[in-house]
């Protein structure tokens, strides 16, 4: 009897105390826990439960989150993550585990976790050593408008000393205050100035959703005015905007058809596998990375420098080919020219959809083509920076081989002369061979800029072919100034022309545009004079 | 010149045992048809589909067949040209003689091929998602209708993100015009303004999306919550992902639900600035059931390529092949005209751990889910209807469609019946 007592004791003892352990180590857990689900809004509450808790790991877990580098163990609902080398670190302890978790589910996360995410981990930041975090905190808050962070705004701001966090840290500020109600009225004017000063999309945002239900007359007269002036300022910047869409736009224009403007302008050649030339140079692209991406990942930034010699050489060899295989028999004869190189067309875009397959290969951009580059509102992207530089680059330098180089000279004295040309003693044969594999190379080239932002496919070429011939045949056969020119300005109007008629209608009137003028202007905006016309 | 002759007898025999070896496998085969574009614009989605008939074809022959007989693979290539489909159809339907076909992508290929397929009433099956607005005696769709992926993404980006902007966006034929049309009427009803909507249409393969992104950025920015529905077609929507992330459009801010955007089409992006956008259908291939995971083991075994990739049309193919296999079996032969009766109330499972049934309207039942792209290019599953939906042939939002419904079972047995005129319109 006594001994039954002492063992229901002892055990009682055991129960309890351990019980006492598990609150005393898991208070932590509990918030944690929370985590451990399949249901969104489950983890949703628990990532702004973390974000209010005082755990040590709570920015580590959130940012772990974020990148799905969280996990759960069935078991015990217990949560680890992997640290930025991929160690496993458990939540709790914050520390690492000591033997390796096992059974572990990952913690996913849908668009109003990855909102609680972003508005949590911004509030947490907002201290932070680094600028570019306070920064990046000030504006997830100024999304979020999370009204618990006014006060921890407030001690921020006054303690900030670097002007352009600050005024991030007031945006967020005004951003919180104006849409709430209960602010000071004369607070919540001076908002919606400092929104207006901001000038930009979201806060014109903000402003419109002012309105009768939450606030006051005052208000929203300041809201409206601020409103006004940002709207102003937008409507000037759409149209630099515009202006700049369309010079990139012309740029791609211009890269597309550049080689088409030897091959077609100089040559006279209807090359119909001009647009495979440029798929070729795309596909070089994605060969070069892959083999960077298994050999060198460190090497990555470097892939489209490295791929755009071997993009001219492939393009270049390929057009060779063509141009010894079957063109150089069908000179003078425009119309079988145009048929055999439709075939030929044909054939590169079967060989490649056997070779590579006929899905869509992804062709990264490096580190220095990705993002955004904003001046005041005015928004720049990298990539499309990069290319327009690229394709004057092209341009110059074509330009300079033709008029610099003892090719350029003989390629054009067969141009304006072929049989003059060939009693000085030019093999006119040679030239003809070399300036098809000119055009084609360059074709090639414009493959590797148009790899970043179009689809890489066996269609690729198609998409650009009609679109290169109306350039050269715009800008006039045979003038490269002239394709620069046609170029550029087909882009800028059809950037202009797409706000108001549609990206459809507005290809319309662009094409009824250019039917119309070359009626009158058959030889296109530069007419070349002289013998190559009677030719 | 003995040696010329032997050579030409050797070939001579060789070529007669061929063709007998042809004739008597005609004889104890029973054929289907392929009906897809190997080459062309539409090869990039449609290749799949022809290798995923050859494989469910090749499973079902190791299990012995059907009725008995093996089956037997006619491939035809109809080349991305509509008018070509046609032609391709009744090669197949009367010179090979196929008992059932599967085949098409785009609408404007079924509406070619329909006429072949009623003159010669032979079978085709279309396993792409499509507007609606059709019923074919001859024709089973085991894609969804508008009402099986498009309504459902609406409701839930209404209910879960709190959506009250919309941009709809597509390419310029007639599934994305049709379906906006069926989305804006829906829209209205749920009491969406209309300047709180708006629609937007580009050519086929549009390639610069840099106006129509900023254009969809400032529409975003009036203060309430917005989202784009995309019905932008295969192509066009590498270039509009990368311009979304050049232009720093996260999902959170706006995010675009996609009804024509698989794994296959991200497998041609870099999907991480993509991590969140969605995409509606029947099928990822990322849900987690053993049918599933069994199908793709089988697939990429196949196919011996361990990251070949499995979407939604794929699996709408596996259901129809099934329900075919079924149908035969109950019927007892393949005589087309009796396999489309035995068809209608066939079930079969899918791969998302449901029963999909064959309705009356020649549509089937399938469940519906949303998924969010994932920074791996496959889809995180976030919401799913709890049951299977049953298709709307015809849509109750459009004006000339909403009285109209097709039921194929005798004594009706009509595609467009008129309930209010108890009529069976003229209507296809």
């Amino acid at each position: 009897m006594l001994r039954t007592l002492r063992i229901i004791l002892g055990l009682a003892i055991a129960l309890i105390s351990s019980a006492v352990q598990l609150v005393w180590a898991d208070d932590a857990s509990i918030v944690l826990t929370r985590l451990a689900t399949e249901n969104y809004s489950e983890i949703e509450a628990g990532v702004t439960a973390l974000a209010a808790s005082a755990i040590p790991s709570a920015e580590a877990v959130l940012n772990a989150l974020a990148d799905s580098r969280l996990s759960y163990r069935l078991s015990d609902k217990a949560i680890f993550f992997k640290d930025t080398s991929g160690k496993w670190i458990d939540a709790a302890t914050n520390a690492a585990p000591s033997e390796q978790p096992t059974g572990l589910k990952p913690v996913k996360v849908n668009n109003r976790v990855r909102r609680a995410l972003d508005a949590a981990i911004g509030s947490m930041t907002l201290l932070s050593a680094d600028p570019k975090k306070r920064i990046a905190a000030a504006d997830a808050v100024f999304k979020s408008r999370d009204v618990n962070t006014l006060s921890a705004l407030d001690s921020v701001i006054a303690k900030e000393t670097d002007a352009i966090v600050k005024q991030h840290f007031e945006e967020a500020r005004a951003a919180v205050l104006i849409l709430k109600p209960d602010a000071p009225e004369a607070e919540r004017v001076a908002a919606a100035d400092r929104l207006g000063q901001r000038g930009d999309q979201d806060a014109l945002a903000l402003l419109s959703s002012v309105t009768n239900a939450n606030a006051t007359a005052n208000v929203i007269a300041a809201g409206s005015l601020a409103a006004k002036s940002i709207s102003r300022r937008l409507a000037l910047l759409s149209a630099a905007q515009n202006a700049w869409y369309g010079l990139s736009l012309g740029s791609v224009l211009l890269l597309a058809a550049i080689g088409l403007a030897i091959t077609f302008g100089v040559m006279g050649i209807i090359n119909m596998a001009h647009g495979e030339m440029v798929m070729l140079g795309a596909y070089t692209t994605f060969v070069v990375q892959e083999i960077i991406r298994a050999k060198a990942p460190s090497l990555f930034d470097w892939s489209l420098p490295i791929a755009i010699p071997l993009a001219f050489f492939v393009s270049a060899l390929v057009g060779l080919v063509i141009e010894r295989m079957i063109i150089r028999y069908l000179y003078g004869r425009p119309l079988e020219t145009l048929l055999a190189t439709w075939g030929v067309s044909l054939m590169l875009q079967q060989a490649v959809r056997s070779a590579f397959g006929a899905n869509n290969r992804e062709v990264g951009a490096p580190s220095y083509m990705a993002g955004v580059w904003d001046l005041n509102g005015f928004q720049i992207t990298y990539g499309r920076l990069w290319i327009i530089l690229f394709s004057l680059t092209v341009f110059l330098a074509l330009l300079g081989v033709m008029r610099g180089t003892s090719l350029g000279l003989r390629m054009r004295a067969v141009i304006q002369n072929r049989r003059m040309a060939a009693a000085m003693g030019i093999r006119t044969p040679v030239v003809d061979a070399l300036t098809f594999a000119l055009g084609s190379g360059v074709a090639g080239i414009a493959g590797v800029a148009l790899s970043q932002i179009d689809n890489v496919s066996p269609n690729l070429g198609q998409s650009y072919i009609i679109d290169s011939f109306l350039v050269v045949v715009f800008g006039g056969v045979g003038n490269l100034w002239g394709t620069l020119l046609g170029a550029l300005s087909l882009g800028l109007a059809n950037k202009f022309l797409e706000p108001i008629a549609g990206a459809v209608l507005g290809k319309i009137i662009l094409l009824a545009v250019i039917i119309l003028f070359i009626q009158r202007r058959p030889r296109g905006l530069f007419a070349l004079k002289g013998r190559a016309v009677e030719q | 010149m003995k040696r010329l002759i032997s050579t030409i007898a050797v070939s001579a025999f060789a070529a007669g045992s061929l063709l007998a070896s042809i004739a008597a496998k005609a004889e104890d085969t029973i054929k289907i048809g392929i009906l897809h574009s190997l080459s062309g614009t539409m090869a990039i989605s449609e290749t799949t589909l022809k290798d995923t008939m050859l494989y469910l074809i090749d499973e079902q022959n190791k299990k012995g067949g059907v009725l008995g007989k093996k089956l037997e693979a006619v491939v035809v290539d109809p080349a991305s040209n509509w008018p070509l489909f046609a032609e391709k159809a009744r090669e197949l339907i009367t010179k090979d003689k196929v008992v059932a076909t599967f085949g098409c992508w785009t609408s404007v290929s079924r509406k070619s091929v329909l006429p072949v397929f009623e003159e010669l009433n032979s079978i085709l099956f279309y396993p792409v998602q499509y507007e609606g607005e059709e019923s074919s005696k001859n024709i089973f769709y085991t894609g969804a209708a508008p009402n099986q992926q498009a309504i459902p993404a609406v409701d839930y980006l209404m209910e879960n993100e709190k959506v009250q902007r919309w941009v709809l966006a597509g390419t310029d034929y007639v599934y994305p015009r049709t379906t906006n049309k069926i989305l804006e009427a829906y829209l209205k009803a749920k009491g969406v303004k209309a300047e709180d909507i708006m629609i937007n249409y580009t050519p086929f393969g549009h390639s610069d999306w840099q106006t129509i992104v900023a254009d969809i950025k400032k529409f975003g920015s009036a203060g309430k919550k917005t989202a784009v529905v995309s019905t932008i077609n295969g192509d066009a929507n590498v270039p509009f992902y990368k311009e979304l992330g050049n232009q720093g459009i996260k999902a959170t801010d706006i995010p675009v639900v996609a009804f024509s955007v698989g794994e296959e089409e991200l497998a041609g992006l870099d999907t991480k600035p993509l991590v969140g956008h969605l995409a509606a259908w029947n099928y990822f291939e990322s849900v987690d059931t053993p049918e599933n995971k069994d199908f793709i083991a089988k697939w990429q075994a196949y196919t011996k390529n361990p990251k070949r990739t499995t979407n939604d049309p794929m699996e709408a193919h596996v259901i129809g092949f099934n329900m075919w296999v079924k149908a035969v079996e109950k019927a007892g032969t393949t005589d087309p005209s009796k396999v489309i009766d035995a068809m209608i109330g066939v079930a079969v499972p899918n791969l998302t751990g449901g029963l999909s049934t064959m309705m009356p309207n020649h549509h089937i039942t399938k469940p519906v889910l949303i998924g969010e792209i994932k920074a791996d290019g496959q889809f995180n599953t976030v919401w799913q209807t709890p049951g299977t939906v049953v298709a709307n042939e015809w849509s109750p939002y459009l004006e000339g469609s909403k009285d109209l419904i097709a039921d194929w079972r005798a004594p009706l047995s009509c595609g467009n019946f008129n309930v209010k005129t108890g009529k069976c319109g003229s209507k296809s």
